[in-house]
Formats: structure tokens, sequence, C-alpha cells
């Protein structure tokens, strides 16, 4: 029988993989976005997990909260990807100076 | 014994594809396995009996976000083989990194399957799982009741999301005459004709 810890342990791996792809892929910033996409696809395992394992919907709920915000967060970010790349010819981010942050 | 099955097929495929996603060489591939891995995602919630999720998952990530990536990458001219460039340099701290989190998560879940975290029950009758009530009608009756202003600042999160992608990709073309609807609209017949008493026998003024 599948438990909880199943499902954590899933997602947590899930997770490690959507941070190890930021730290490798530094420069690519389409596969920076696609390891966000990961990450929070981690989160969403781990509401919908608890959600169902407590028998409490409400984490449903907020795992179509967390649904919303990665659609809307992928589509500026990408936005500004191609105004970025109209700019300067090129994606790569580690050397994005332009704002002197 | 089939749900056991079932679970370690979908959750291998998922964690495979991740792998694949971040390890891709070419990015159109890190595409496709990522929407191999939201499709096993998906599998993994219908499992427990989240179908509401595991739908949004499909239509949302799959449907939209990942041909949303599938675009952009095709559409624009990259040199990937450059942006590569950095990978091996930056695999040791990656690896480092990776290896900390893993065993801060191991730590995590030990402790709560070793019972040194007590979570709290849910209290009754709040958002309770029927067994009677299919899950899309019982998620459907929280989202229209309790939570139907969240639910409408999600909507207004995407629009302003729309919008902000518009404005920020939108290019006004130089040199194509639109049309000016306003002055359109104000043009009256007085500004636009006029009545001559035209005497005969000279030419017209035009």
């Amino acid at each position: 029988m599948i438990g909880i810890e199943h499902y954590l342990v899933v997602s947590s791996i899930l997770f490690v993989m959507g941070v190890l792809g930021i730290f490798l892929n530094r420069k690519n910033v389409i596969i920076i976005l696609m390891a966000i996409e990961l990450i929070l696809l981690a989160v969403n395992i781990n509401l919908v997990a608890f959600s169902v394992f407590l028998g409490d919907l409400t984490g449903q709920i907020f795992a179509m909260f967390v649904l919303t915000v990665a659609a809307g967060e992928a589509a500026i970010g990408l936005a500004i990807l191609v105004i970025y790349f109209r700019g300067r010819g090129t994606i790569a981010v580690d050397d994005v100076n332009r704002m002197k942050g | 014994m089939i749900q056991l099955v079932s679970f370690y097929i979908f959750a291998s495929i998922v964690i495979a594809s991740a792998a694949m996603v971040i390890f891709a060489r070419n990015p159109v591939h890190s595409v496709l396995w990522l929407i191999v891995a939201f499709f096993n995602a998906a599998g993994l919630m219908v499992l427990i009996g989240a179908e509401f999720i595991a739908m949004l998952l499909v239509i949302v990530y799959v449907g939209a976000v990942a041909v949303l990536f599938l675009f952009v990458v095709m559409m624009l001219d990259i040199d990937f083989a450059e942006l590569r460039a950095g990978f091996i340099k930056n695999v040791p701290l990656g690896l480092l990194l990776a290896i900390v989190l893993v065993a801060e998560l191991v730590l995590g879940i030990g402790a709560y399957q070793a019972g040194a975290v007590k979570l709290g029950t849910p209290e009754a009758g709040a958002a309770s799982v029927s067994a009677t009530v299919p899950n899309i009608e019982a998620i459907g009756a929280l989202l229209y009741s309790k939570y139907v202003f969240l639910f409408e600042t999600a909507g207004l999160i995407l629009l302003v999301a729309m919008v902000g992608a518009i404005v920020l990709t939108h290019r006004r073309s130089h040199g194509t005459r639109g049309q000016n609807i306003s002055s359109q609209v104000q043009r009256r017949p007085e500004d636009a004709t006029r009545n001559v008493n035209q005497p005969s026998g000279q030419g017209i003024e035009l």
C-alpha cells in the first residue's frame, strides 16, 4: 500500500532535480524556467499528497492556485525572454548587467 | 498490488524525465521531456484520487505552458551549444547543493516517519474528503463557496499576466497605416463637405 512517504520522496527528488537544473544550466534561461516548473510541480505533488492523506480538500484548492501562478509566471518570463532576445540577440543570462543590479 | 506497481512506474518515469529535462542537449527535447513528466505526475495524482488537479495539470501544463515553451524555443534563433559552455564547470557546486538538499529532505521525511512531527488534523467538517462525493464535485463546491474570492483573484492574476505579456512583446509596426477610430467617429458632415454656390461659366475650384 502506498503511503504519504512515497509521494514525499518523489516530490523531494523532483524538487532537487529542479534546483540542480538551475545550477547546471546557469546560462540558458529557458532551461531555468523549465526547472522552476519542475520545482512547482514538486510543490503541487506535496500539496496534493498531504491533502489526500490528511483528508482535507484545501490542499488541492491551493495546488490549483499554485498552478495559476506558475502559468502566469511562465507567460511573463517567456515574454521577458523574447524582448531580451530581440535586444541582445542571445539569451545568455549569466552576464545580464543592464540594470546594474 | 496494482496500485504499488503503477505508483513505481509513474514515479520512476517522472524522475527520469525530470532528469532528462535538465540534462538534454537540445531545449526542444527538454520541453518534450517536461510534457512526459507532467503527464506522469498527473498519473500520480489520479492514483490517489485527485482527479481535478490531474486534469488541470494535463490541460494547463501540457496544453498551454509546454506549448508556449515549445513556441518560444523554436521561434528564437539561439545558439544552444554556446549556452552549454559552462555546464561542466557548474557540476560540482550543483551536485554539492543537490546532495545537501536531499540530505535535508531525507532528514525531514525521516523525522516525519519517526513520528517526531505531529501533523494537525483537519477541523471537523471543514473541507473533509467524502467517500460518496466525487473529487471534482467536492472541489467545485468548495471553490465556489469558501474560496470564491481567491478564485476570482486567480482570474485577475491570469488577466494581469496576459496583459503584461502582450504589452511586453507587442511591436507596433511602423509604415503601416492603421485605422484611427476616434477621428473617424468624430468626423462631422460640416468638416468634410462644403456648399458652394458656383457661378456658371467659370471653372470649378477644388
